[in-house]
C-alpha cells in the first residue's frame, strides 16, 4: 500500500511541486514549481562561477591593452556574489527537502484515506501549528543577509591578503593566504607589538571602567539609600541625567571641556592658579581621561541598577544581624555587599565584556589618540575595536582589521556564553509560566 | 547617647556634601553646553557660566546657514528613524513571540545563535554591509539605512522582548484558546496590549539608535544634503573643533534635549528594565 507514498516523493524529488500535483494540491504544487523554474534560471547562469569564483577569487588582472587599462576581474564582488550565490543554494536545498518531506507526508496520509489539505487549509495549518518557524522566517532572512553573511564575509577575508597598498582591487587581485595574517599579528614584529600593546591596554581598560563604574554606582546608591536622607527621588533623577543625555553628545561636548588649550576645564583650572594638564594630548593623561569620563557616563546605570536591588535585600536580614549586634559596617559586608554581588554578577560580567568592546567612549573622546610613534595605525587609548575601525577605514588593511575581529570576539564570546550559561533565566526558562 | 548624635549628623552631612558635588559633576556639561548654545560669538570658553547676553542667533543660523543643512538633516533622521523603528518593532516582536511562546525545534539553537551574533563586532560586517549595498546600487540612500537597521533590531530587541514576554502567563493564551482564538487573535488582541510597557522601551530604544548613530550613516551616505544630524554633528566637531563651539552646542541640544527628555520621562521604564533583567541571576 505503499505506492502512493514512493510516487509522490520520487516525483517530488524529479521536480519540485509535481508531488503535490500528484496529491491533487494544485496551487502548492504550482507555486513550487515556480520556485524551482526561477531557481533554475538563477543557478545556471550564477552558480559555475560562484564556485570558480570562491576558490579562485578571479584570475584576471587590470591589464594594459594598446595603452589603456581594462578592468580584470574584481576579487571582492566576486565573493561577495559567491557568497550570496551559495546562501541562496543553502536556502534553496532546505526549500527543496521541504518539498520532499511534504509530498511524502501527504501522499502517506493519502493512503490511509484522508483527504490532503486544500490550499486554505494547508495555511490554516501552518497557521496553527508551524506558527512559530512561519513568524521566524522575515527576521531570519534580515538577520541572514545582513549579520550572518557579512560575518561570514569577514571572517573570510581573515583568510586572504586583501590589503592597501598592493592588494586593493579593483586595481589587484587577492588571494588566499590561509593564516598567514594571524602569524603576522602575533610574531611579525611590527604588528605584533601594537596588538600586544592595545590588548593590553584594552583588559586593562575593561576592568578599570567596569570597576569604577560599578562601586560609584555602589557608593551613591548607598549614599542615596541612607536612612534620613531627604529627597531620594530627586537625587536619583538628577544623577541620572549622565546616561539621558546620548553618548554621541556627551562624549562630544567632553571632548570639547577637555580640550588642552581651549577647552574650560584648563582655563578653570589656569583661572584658580593650577597648572594645566595635557588631558587628551599626553598618552598617561589621555587614559586618565577617558576612564574619568566614563565614571560620568557609566556611575547613574551602576547606580540605578543596585538601588534595584537594595530594595529587594530582605529586612529581616538586617534585623537578626542588628540583634546579633552588628555595627553599620558589618551589616554592610554581611549582608548588603555578598547579596549585591551575587544579584549583580551576570551584569557584571556582562559590563565588563561590553567595555571590551566599548567603541564610543573610546572613539568618541579620543579618536583613540594620541598617536604612539611605534604602534602600526594605533594610538594610546585604541582599544582593539577602535583599532580594528583605523585598520578598516583609514588603512584598508581589511585582513588584518578582519583578524583582529575575530580574536576581539572570540575574547567577548566566551565571557558572554559563559555568563549566559550561568544564569537561571536560561537554565530554568520555563520556571516562570 | 550625643556622641551618636554628633556622628550621625556628621554622616548625613558629609553624605549630603558628596551628593551635591555629585549633582554638580552630573548636570555641569549639559548646563554648559544649553548656556554655551545662547552665548554671543563662537567661542568655547567663557570665564564665568552664565553669559552676559542671551542669543537664539546660533540655532537660527543652523536652520538657514548654505554650509549646515541642519533642517534637511533633521527631517532625514527623523524619517529614517521612524521607519526602521517600525519595521524594528515589527521584527522584533516577531521573534520574541515566536521563541517566548512556542516550543520547536532548534529553538534553544537559534536562541544561543541570535546571542552570539549580537556580539561580534559591529565593524566587522560593515565592510561586508557597504559592499553588499553597493552591489545593490543603494549606496547613498536612506532606504539602505532604514533596512540596515531594521534588519539589526531583532538581534539587539528579541532577548529583552523575550524576557518580557516571558511574563505574560501563559494561562491566558490558553483560555482564550479554548474560546476558539487563533494564534494570530492571540497575538494581537492579548500581547499586544499587554506588552505595551515593552513596546514603549522598544520603540525608544529603536528609535534613538539611528539618531545617534553616526559610524554607519557616516559610511553610506555620501552627500551632505542627505546625511543624518548625528553624521552632521560629528562632522562639525571633528573639522573644526575650536572655531565654531557655540553652533555645536546649538545642534547638541536640538538632538540631545528631545531624546533627553524622553528617557527622563520613561526612567522607571528602564529602571524596571534594567532591575529586571539583573535580578534573574
Amino acid at each position: 500500500m505503499d505506492r502512493y507514498r514512493n510516487k509522490a516523493t520520487i516525483l517530488s524529488l524529479i521536480s519540485m511541486g509535481l508531488g503535490q500535483i500528484y496529491n491533487r494540491q494544485f496551487i502548492k504544487g504550482f507555486v513550487y514549481l515556480l520556485i524551482e523554474a526561477y531557481a533554475i534560471i538563477y543557478f545556471s547562469s550564477n552558480l559555475g562561477r560562484s564556485l570558480w569564483g570562491i576558490v579562485t577569487l578571479g584570475d584576471t588582472p587590470r591589464m594594459r591593452v594598446n595603452g589603456k587599462w581594462i578592468d580584470g576581474d574584481h576579487s571582492i564582488f566576486i565573493l561577495i556574489q559567491s557568497l550570496i550565490t551559495i546562501l541562496l543554494l543553502i536556502i534553496f536545498v532546505i526549500i527543496y527537502i521541504m518539498n520532499v518531506r511534504d509530498a511524502r507526508k501527504t501522499a502517506e496520509k493519502r493512503e490511509n484515506g484522508i483527504q490532503p489539505n486544500s490550499f486554505k487549509q494547508s495555511i490554516r495549518y501552518v497557521l496553527d501549528y508551524k506558527f512559530a518557524q512561519a513568524f521566524l522566517t522575515l527576521p531570519a532572512i534580515g538577520i541572514l543577509f545582513f549579520t550572518v553573511m557579512p560575518i561570514i564575509f569577514m571572517v573570510m577575508l581573515a583568510f586572504t591578503n586583501y590589503s592597501a597598498p598592493n592588494h586593493i582591487p579593483p586595481a589587484k587581485l587577492i588571494d588566499w593566504v590561509g593564516f598567514d595574517t594571524f602569524r603576522d599579528l602575533i610574531s611579525l614584529k611590527t604588528w605584533s607589538h601594537t596588538f600586544y600593546g592595545v590588548l593590553t591596554w584594552t583588559i586593562i581598560w575593561a576592568v578599570l571602567s567596569t570597576v569604577t563604574t560599578y562601586f560609584g554606582g555602589l557608593l551613591v546608591a548607598l549614599l542615596i539609600n541612607q536612612k534620613g536622607i531627604k529627597f531620594k527621588g530627586l537625587w536619583r533623577t538628577i544623577l541620572i541625567i549622565p546616561y539621558a543625555i546620548p553618548q554621541l553628545i556627551s562624549l562630544l561636548v567632553m571632548r570639547n571641556m577637555f580640550n588642552g588649550q581651549f577647552g574650560p576645564v584648563n582655563q578653570y583650572l589656569g583661572y584658580f592658579g593650577f597648572g594645566q594638564l595635557p588631558w587628551l594630548t599626553d598618552p598617561f593623561w589621555a587614559k586618565v581621561t577617558v576612564i574619568v569620563v566614563n565614571m560620568w557616563v557609566g556611575i547613574p546605570v551602576s547606580m540605578i541598577l543596585i538601588m534595584g536591588v537594595l530594595t529587594t535585600i530582605p529586612r529581616d536580614m538586617y534585623e537578626a544581624a542588628e540583634v546579633d549586634g552588628a555595627s553599620n559596617y558589618q551589616k554592610f559586608r554581611i549582608v548588603t555587599l555578598p547579596m549585591i554581588l551575587f544579584t549583580t554578577a551576570p551584569t557584571l560580567i556582562a559590563q565588563f565584556a561590553g567595555n571590551i568592546n566599548n567603541f564610543n567612549a573610546i572613539f568618541l573622546l579620543t579618536s583613540g589618540n594620541p598617536v604612539v610613534g611605534d604602534y602600526q595605525y594605533a594610538g594610546a587609548t585604541d582599544l582593539l575595536v577602535t583599532w580594528l575601525y583605523k585598520l578598516t577605514l583609514d588603512q584598508n588593511k581589511y585582513n588584518m582589521a578582519s583578524a583582529v575581529g575575530i580574536i576581539i570576539f572570540l575574547i567577548i564570546a566566551s565571557f558572554s556564553i559563559y555568563n549566559y550559561r550561568r544564569t537561571k533565566s536560561f537554565k530554568e526558562e520555563d520556571m516562570i509560566q | 547617647m550625643s556622641g551618636r548624635k554628633v556622628k550621625k549628623s556628621l554622616r548625613l552631612t558629609l553624605s549630603y556634601i558628596v551628593l551635591v558635588i555629585m549633582v554638580i559633576g552630573s548636570v555641569y556639561p549639559a548646563l554648559w553646553v544649553i548656556l554655551g548654545s545662547v552665548r554671543p560669538g563662537k567661542s568655547l570658553y567663557s570665564k564665568s557660566l552664565i553669559p552676559s547676553s542671551f542669543t537664539l542667533e546660533h540655532y537660527r543660523e543652523l536652520f538657514t546657514s548654505k554650509s549646515y543643512m541642519f533642517g534637511s538633516w533633521y527631517m532625514n533622521t527623523l524619517k529614517i528613524s521612524i521607519i526602521s523603528m517600525l519595521i524594528g518593532i515589527v521584527l522584533t516582536l516577531l521573534t520574541s513571540y515566536a521563541v517566548s511562546r512556542f516550543r520547536f525545534r532548534g529553538r534553544q539553537t537559534a536562541l544561543s545563535t541570535v546571542l552570539i551574533l549580537g556580539m561580534f563586532p559591529g565593524f566587522m560586517s560593515m565592510i561586508a554591509i557597504y559592499l553588499l549595498l553597493k552591489e545593490f546600487h543603494l549606496l547613498d540612500t536612506h532606504l539602505a539605512l532604514i533596512i540596515v537597521y531594521a534588519a539589526g533590531a531583532p538581534l539587539g530587541g528579541t532577548f529583552i522582548a523575550k524576557g518580557f514576554l516571558d511574563t505574560i502567563p501563559r494561562s491566558l493564551d490558553e483560555a482564550a484558546r479554548i474560546d476558539g482564538a487563533s494564534n494570530f487573535t492571540i497575538f494581537t488582541r492579548i500581547i499586544l496590549p499587554l506588552s505595551r510597557p515593552m513596546l514603549t522601551y522598544m520603540a525608544l530604544t529603536q528609535f534613538v539608535g539611528p539618531w545617534v548613530d553616526f559610524i554607519f550613516a557616516k559610511m553610506v551616505l555620501r552627500s551632505k544634503e542627505k546625511w543624518t544630524v548625528a553624521v552632521g554633528l560629528y562632522d562639525m566637531v571633528s573639522s573644526n573643533t575650536n572655531s565654531n563651539f557655540t553652533l555645536f552646542a546649538a545642534g547638541a541640544v536640538l538632538i540631545a534635549l528631545p531624546i533627553t527628555i524622553l528617557f527622563m520621562f520613561l526612567q522607571r521604564l528602564l529602571v524596571e528594565g534594567l532591575t529586571s533583567g539583573a535580578s534573574k541571576g
